[in-house]
């Protein structure tokens, strides 16, 4: 007498359900939508190809250009000059902890590089604009700027350290004793073990964590925004201030935009750049991610 | 010593120099983040320890007397945030975390999901808040208000959740699903009574970590327009009539009212050039990394708690 009651109570739990997962399929539709939709009428007054070859961005001055390169130049700057950090020091933390740490190290260290990974973006913004820059930086090299491409570069860099460090110690450590035991036989140590075996063997999964944090340290924008500055120009010198995708969202929404213009739709307009590009690089992350448990599984 | 034992002693102590080499290279680069988490907690005690007090978190913030100012709005705007935040997000998380792990068939749709949730984690914070200024500031007209701020905060935390609750429910035994199937349970009946309690500690766990996450989040409020000084707290403005319709009524327009967290509070103050106001932001990035702290370690005597509560 309940069956059909009870029938239509699991159907109406599943709808709920699958609803919840649909939020998910929703907001990714939404992120496009709205990106593409402001974006449409920039790129009716700035053409795709002057937007995407020219070399001076000056968005709230007259005359007013719609350049990306310099925007692209500092984002991609900073990303480097982070990774060229994060990535020896974070593989190097993976490989101590998985390879060489006794199991009481190991619980003793990971959460500090967890505590690392929770501190809020802008504590390492401030961090950068107290203490590297003028503690650090402008006592070596004393020309830095206040506002400079450096510092950023290396807050982004501690940021994304965790980043990388646990994703390649899941890694390193999904490679199976057997191969380590082997190597060990034929007489390796520790480090020809760790060189020539386990890192080879774990090599899709510690490229994957490099383009995550790379997808991270692209997209960072707290830090970036207090450290790097907000001047959009085409420079090498990490000792200049930069302005990033991200910091010129930042800056536009700081001012009193009115809906409509071409500065509120420049925003969408380099969002989507830069969605576009991370979307790019945790898609081939994921293929890697995925070929890697395909190895071991 | 024999002639091959001669042969190979020289290589043989390079090797093992080199390999000792890389050892404390190891050691120094994992010793080096630890001393680098203490001179970030040693600089930011050390510059806002002096404005510190209790006073501080009761005092808004102001322009004109820097050196009275406190975190009061920005404290009350970070608990309304994640109250709000928890209550969009924690629901909708789990469930399509019981959806996907417990319900979906194995078919392209559900890898579709699968594969959408994994991109979404990566989607930077700000396009979130270019989603929300879009979706809930002029499209459904919420304004600069703690509504639109939690709802834009849960879509960005929700993958988080998802795949938090996912990998704590895939950890349930199976056998407990079997034996609930055996005795006639419904799916449904499966999931509330058994599987969900025995993920508990995990999705809590992972649950908590979100929100701290959350908590520390700028760059989407920014994109909504939480920053400027307010010297209010949500529905600190608004009388609430006596009763139960009265208290929704005053709910209703507080979660309208314009708000600032500690982070865009934190961001606002660091931006100025006076050393008065950097002192101010390390004093409030202390009381940030405490309530973090706080939630954090609530995580832990939760999940061991819960540990030890369950056979």
């Amino acid at each position: 007498m309940r069956q059909p009651l009870r029938k239509a109570r699991e159907g109406l739990i599943y709808g709920v359900l699958l609803g919840c997962a649909l939020v998910s399929v929703v907001t990714m539709l939404g992120i496009i939508t709205v990106l593409v939709s402001e974006s449409v009428p920039f790129f009716r007054e700035v053409s795709v190809w002057s937007y995407l070859t020219g070399t001076r961005w000056s968005a709230l001055l007259e005359p007013r250009t719609f350049g990306v390169l310099p925007l692209l130049a500092g984002t991609v700057q900073v990303a480097c000059g982070a990774l060229a950090l994060a990535v020896p020091v974070g593989l190097g933390a993976a490989i101590y902890l998985s390879e060489y740490a006794s199991p009481r190290l190991r619980t003793l260290t990971k959460p500090i590089l967890e505590i690392l990974a929770g501190v809020p973006t802008v504590v390492y913004g401030y961090f950068a604009l107290t203490f590297i820059t003028p503690d650090i930086l402008q006592r070596i090299f004393p020309a830095a700027e206040v506002f400079n491409a450096a510092s950023a570069a290396i807050v982004v860099g501690i940021m994304i350290v965790p980043t990388i460090a646990s994703l390649c110690d899941d890694a390193l450590r999904a490679v199976p004793r057997s191969l380590r035991e082997g190597a060990y036989a034929l007489a390796a140590n520790r480090l020809e073990v760790t060189a020539r075996v386990v890192l080879p063997g774990a090599f899709s999964g510690v490229v994957a964590a490099v383009l995550l944090a790379l997808a991270r340290a692209l997209g960072e924008t707290m830090a970036v925004t207090l450290a790097a500055g907000m001047t959009p120009k085409l420079t090498l010198n990490p000792l200049t201030s930069v302005q990033t995708l991200t910091s010129y969202i930042v800056q536009v929404s700081l001012g009193d935009t009115p809906h409509g213009t071409i500065e509120y739709q420049s925003i969408f307009a380099v969002a989507l750049t830069l969605f576009l590009i991370t979307l790019t690089i945790n898609v081939i992350a994921q293929r890697m991610i995925r070929r890697f448990r395909e190895e071991y599984d | 010593m024999s002639a091959s034992d001669a042969l190979f002693e020289p290589r043989k102590q390079r090797r093992a120099l080199v390999a000792r080499l890389f050892h404390a290279a190891c050691v120094l680069i994992t010793g080096g983040a630890v001393v680098v988490l203490g001179v970030l907690l040693y600089r930011v005690w050390h510059d806002g320890s002096e404005l510190l007090s209790l006073e501080f978190l009761d005092r808004f913030p102001s322009q004109i007397t820097p050196e009275k100012a406190g975190v009061k709005s920005a404290l009350w705007g970070t608990v309304w945030l994640i109250g709000l935040t928890a209550a969009v997000a924690i629901p909708t998380g789990v469930g399509a975390a019981v959806y996907l792990q417990e319900y979906a068939p194995r078919n392209a749709f559900t890898r579709l999901i699968q594969l959408n949730i994994a991109n979404l984690a990566g989607v930077p914070s700000i396009v979130y808040g270019l989603l929300g200024l879009a979706v809930f500031v002029r499209w459904l007209r919420f304004d600069r208000s703690v509504l639109s701020g939690s709802l834009t905060m849960s879509l960005l935390i929700l993958p988080v959740v998802i795949i938090a609750s996912r990998e704590a429910i895939a950890a349930v035994p199976n056998s407990i699903r079997e034996a609930a199937f055996a005795l006639g349970a419904t799916r449904w009946q499966t999931v509330r009574h058994h599987v969900l309690p025995a993920a508990a500690p995990g999705i809590l766990t992972g649950v908590i970590l979100s929100m701290a996450r959350a908590m520390g989040e700028t760059a989407p409020l920014i994109m909504i327009g939480a920053l400027t000084y307010i010297r209010f707290v949500p529905g600190g403005t608004h009388e609430a009539a006596p009763g139960l319709a009265g208290w929704v009524g005053w709910f209703g327009e507080a979660i309208r009212d314009p708000f600032v967290v500690l982070p865009i509070q934190i961001f606002n103050w660091a931006e100025q050039a006076q050393p008065i106001f950097h002192k101010l932001a390390a004093a409030g990035i202390v009381v940030l990394l405490t309530v973090m702290l706080i939630l954090n370690g609530a995580a832990v005597v939760l999940r061991a708690f819960w540990q030890r509560k369950q056979p």
